[in-house]
């Protein structure tokens, strides 16, 4: 059956317009009753959707900022590719810095990929093939809107989710042999693949997310899910408790179901860090949430978990090493990471357990979830008395003893990547004042880098932890249960107003902890959005950073504002997986709203985004590949991305130039003329500096060019205010952003008509906007 | 520590390092030779205003003394234009970066291409690969930063110094630059 849909669509791709080849082949589950005409695009190649980058690449170009002048992949190397030099396999350095892009994405999409299938395979197994998909009942028609678009099929069951990861798997070895040495060269054309490499993860995703929403009952589309407690305060440390860490739920729910077949759901803490603990709560709101990434040896340190249980990503290579230090068991549960354990999952669980508790190894691998679920909450109800939470924290004396013992050599703070003044701090503690380092603990990523230098040996994130305990022990939030897919209701009530710019925007808050300065960045931005009534959603730590802060009536950001996705909302979406339904809503809005064709018709619909729908992401604190790759998906989407400042370590940017006129043409579908739309997004991806510098560009990267002139004054009105707001002054590019008078917002009117006759502004149209001219309506000539 | 090292240990980048401006002098003499110099200034030299001896003052006597425009990042220049400072322009640093690369690009004047620019105040990493950027892609592009962190993708840079040399490093320059 996978061979047989491998052969087809190759046909396809050669035959376009047979499309009773691809019905018949595929169709004999799906596609009979899908009515919908085929699109252009089922299935795409890497290349078949090169046109539509090369053409977004015209606009936005790359700017490549290499992390060092080498490239070190094969044995003709080191080659030094300094200015216009070429490596000895003839590549150059915008090549090179390309394809580590691409190297970035594919790591991301393959880990997204590997995640959905590992998961698909085990909820095959447990509950059959033909176990039907439901994201959202009656509320949500459009199931899969990213599988819909880029393979042209509509699945219904499990069983049909394993073609789209058959074709997702065949995608990613292609993409991933182009960065072989000696293959592609042109900077272009690693950027193209980059964009095929997130479309692809984005469907993996998609894949991961429908598949245990619809098997494991996780919120359906539910705009007002449960209210989660998050926080390292949140835990009862008076019971056995069970860290759970990582990205693919199955053994940390088979822990949860073990525990309430023994009627020990309030015997046992059951808590969790990162996504895993995201699809936990999900699956069941009695499940606690500890907070984002940057959380793990924090808690792991502090000795409350007596058993930790990993997954897979996003997981310290070294948990081993910090589980041994408070004396907890670890159980390693994913090939992915095995953490060099022995494989216990053909033991009897007993015998496990009994090895755990009398520490006869430190930790045990499990592949089987079930089997994680027996042995961990065995484990922990027999560890929990023994180990009494011992930890790795220091007390105040040995904290101010050791701070005495600093020779102020830097070099914590030249490894810390936040350049944390951690000497200064350890020299008022070794005064017996820990306030700076419990100060230093809110813009700490929790890396331990400092600690690895330290040429004393000071466990510099431990004495962090310390000074910060009383803080630590109230930190206690609550956050929204990931609500999984938007409902076509939804989308049909904002749409308009999106599309035509009345809603001002939708911002998504997505990816990892690694802040510049703390998560409260995040949840400030969140907030000033919610405010302003653009729709807020968040994915991943970003939606768990965004929660632990309260404004001053002791509320979260989840408790002040509705859950819907809607103006003045604030929606957790779910885990990074559920970053599929932030494109999904994007795609419902083109398909569902402005009834644009969605069967393998990406361009189209990519087009009907870029030009309409403003939509911005903002991963403040990104870090990993997967991040990447996210990215990358919406970028092709048509979708601006602002990354926090260490996200320039992706080393390239996608910018548009504001004075570029000629680039910002697009096609008026109604005439076929081209006309001028301002810089409008004027970037695809981008790292700001600081928080107000986001602030200010999200509000503008949000306006589009078929923003009717009331929605574009209202979207103005948020650009000019946050500017003067945070810059004291009117930005001076206001004049890119009128199109007629119209479009001036009325309070400030006779400013800005000011500003625009400085600059010698003249009127344009509004156009029906579109770079794809086979959707000019009236052909010319 | 060595003066010319990364200021972040592991931020190693190749055969091509930045000459160590020795003296505020030398830095002085580059300036007075170069036909368009400008300079760029990021959120982490406004946070400097704060201390008793603002850095922020020297660098605008640098500015004004030199003849070299001064533009601030999106980061820097809220607190700049509050403080009254007259800007050449101001854009994000990625922005700014962009278009030093391409030599095509005016300038904020419309006069031309800059031939020198001159960084102070991005955060390290960020300033780190803005200059690798410059480094590898700005043809005739010379750059120099003037952060107390030795910075090796510039063409130019001050060593990694304490804070208190620093500002007197930087006094000094602004002095030289008075001077003539
Ligand atoms: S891949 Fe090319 S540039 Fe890289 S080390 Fe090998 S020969 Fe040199
Ligand atoms: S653990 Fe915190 S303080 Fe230490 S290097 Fe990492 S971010 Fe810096
Ligand atoms: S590395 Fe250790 S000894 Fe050196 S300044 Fe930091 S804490 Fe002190």
């Amino acid at each position: 059956m996978k061979d047989g849909i491998r052969i087809k669509v190759g046909e396809l791709k050669s035959q376009f317009g047979i499309v009773k080849g691809l019905e018949l082949s595929i169709g004999e589950i799906i596609e009979e009753k899908w009515e919908e005409a085929l699109g252009p695009t089922p299935f795409p190649s890497i290349a078949d959707l090169r046109e539509w980058d090369l053409k977004i690449l015209e606009r936005y170009k790359p700017f490549y900022m290499p992390f060092c002048d080498l490239c070190c992949l094969c044995t003709m190397g080191k080659c030094d590719l300094t200015g216009d030099k070429r490596g000895a396999c003839g590549i150059d350095m915008a090549g090179q810095q390309s394809r580590i892009v691409l190297l970035a994405c594919c790591i991301g999409a393959a880990t997204h990929t590997s995640h959905a299938r590992h998961l698909l395979e085990h909820l095959i197994s447990k509950y059959g093939r033909a176990y039907p998909l439901d994201v959202g009942g009656l509320s949500v028609e459009v199931e899969a809107p990213i599988t819909r678009l880029v393979c042209g099929i509509r699945p219904e069951t499990l069983g049909d989710l394993e073609a789209v990861l058959d074709y997702v798997e065949e995608q990613i070895v292609h993409l991933l042999s182009a960065t072989h040495t000696g293959q592609e060269g042109a900077y272009k054309d690693f950027e193209s693949k980059v964009f095929h490499a997130g479309m692809i993860d984005h469907l993996a995703m998609e894949v991961a997310d429908i598949a245990q929403i619809s098997a494991l009952g996780l919120p359906k589309a539910e705009p007002n899910p449960p209210l989660i407690e998050i926080g390292l305060g949140v835990v009862d440390q008076a019971k056995p408790v069970i860290l759970v860490v990582g990205h693919n739920v199955p053994p940390a729910a088979d822990i949860m179901d073990y525990m309430e077949e023994l009627g020990l759901q309030d015997g046992i803490e059951l808590c969790g860090i990162c996504c895993t603990a995201h699809d936990l709560a999900r699956y069941n709101p009695k499940a606690k949430i500890i907070g984002p990434i940057s959380w793990q040896l924090r808690f792991i340190r502090s000795g409350v978990p007596d058993v930790i249980v990993i997954d897979e990503q996003c997981i310290r290579s070294d948990a081993l090493v910090e589980a041994m230090k408070v004396k907890a068991p670890l159980i390693a549960t994913s090939e992915k990471d095995c953490q060099g354990l022995p494989d216990r999952t053909r033991d009897p669980p007993d015998e496990v357990v009994r090895d755990l508790v009398e520490g006869n190894t430190p930790g045990v691998l499990i592949l089987d979830p079930r089997k994680v679920g027996e042995v961990a909450v065995k484990t922990a109800l027999k560890v929990a008395p023994k180990r009494m939470k011992f930890k790795a924290i220091p007390d105040v004396e040995e904290l101010i003893e050791g701070a005495k013992r600093c020779r102020r050599c830097d070099d914590c703070r030249r490894s810390c990547p936040n350049d944390l003044d951690i000497p200064s701090a350890m020299a008022r503690a070794a005064q017996g004042d820990v306030e700076g380092l419990a100060w230093l603990l809110d813009q700490c990523i929790g890396c331990a880098r400092c600690e690895r230098t330290c040429p004393v040996g000071l466990p510099i994130h431990s004495f962090m932890v310390k000074a910060a305990e009383k803080e630590i022990k109230e930190e206690r939030y609550k956050i929204r249960a990931g609500r999984g897919a938007i409902q076509d209701v939804e989308i049909r009530n904002v749409g308009s107003p999106i599309v035509l710019g009345e809603i001002p925007g939708v911002i998504a808050f997505v990816g990892c902890a690694n802040y510049p300065r703390g998560g409260v960045e995040v949840a400030e931005m969140a907030d000033e959005f919610a405010m302003r009534r653009y729709i807020v959603t968040a994915t991943g730590c970003a939606a768990m950073s965004m929660a632990m802060y309260k404004d001053e009536g002791g509320k979260t950001i989840y408790e002040k504002y509705p859950g819907g996705f809607d103006a003045g909302g604030v929606s957790n979406v779910g885990s990074c997986i559920s970053n599929a339904h932030i494109a999904g809503a994007a795609i419902k809005i083109a398909s569902i709203f402005a009834k644009r064709r969605l069967r393998a018709n990406y361009e189209e619909i990519a087009d009907y985004i870029l030009n309409r729908v403003g939509a911005v992401g903002v991963a403040w604190g990104a870090m990993s590949q997967k991040a990447a790759s996210i990215a990358s998906g919406f970028w092709r989407l048509g979708i601006p991305v602002i990354v926090g400042p260490h996200g320039s370590k992706y080393r390239r940017m996608l910018l548009g130039r504001m004075e570029d006129e000629e680039s910002w043409k697009v096609y008026d579908a109604r005439t076929g003329d081209k006309v001028y739309v301002g810089p409008t997004p004027e970037h695809l991806f981008y790292a700001a500096e600081t928080k107000d510098e986001a602030m200010v560009t999200i509000a503008k990267l949000c306006m589009r060019p078929n923003d009717t002139p009331r929605g574009r004054a209202i979207k103005l009105t948020h650009y000019i205010d946050l500017h003067r707001r945070l810059y004291g002054v009117m930005p001076d590019d206001v004049y890119l952003y009128v199109r007629t008078k119209a479009d001036i917002p009325i309070t400030i009117k006779d400013e800005v008509l000011r500003l625009l006759e400085e600059k010698g502004w003249r009127e344009t149209v509004i156009p029906d906007p579109t770079l794809l001219p086979r959707l000019i309506r009236v052909q010319k000539g | 520590m060595r003066q010319f090292e990364p200021w972040q240990i592991a931020e190693v980048p190749g055969p091509k390092k930045a000459l160590l401006i020795p003296k505020p002098d030398v830095a002085a003499a580059l300036l007075k030779r170069s036909r368009r110099p400008l300079m760029i200034v990021g959120s982490e030299a406004v946070e400097e205003l704060a201390a008793d001896e603002p850095v922020l003052e020297y660098l605008i006597q640098i500015s004004t003394a030199g003849g070299i425009p001064m533009a601030a990042t999106m980061g820097a220049a809220g607190r700049l234009i509050g403080r009254g400072v007259k800007l050449a322009g101001y854009m994000p640093a990625m922005e700014i970066a962009e278009r030093l690369r391409d030599g095509s690009w005016r300038g904020f004047d419309g006069e031309g291409p800059y031939d020198l620019a001159v960084f102070v105040g991005l955060p390290y990493y960020m300033g780190w690969l803005i200059l690798s950027g410059l480094k590898h892609f700005a043809k005739g592009l010379i750059t120099m930063s003037l952060d107390r962190f030795y910075q090796p993708h510039a063409t130019w840079s001050l060593p990694n110094i304490p804070r208190d040399e620093w500002r007197k490093t930087v006094k000094a320059l602004a002095e030289a630059l008075e001077e003539g």
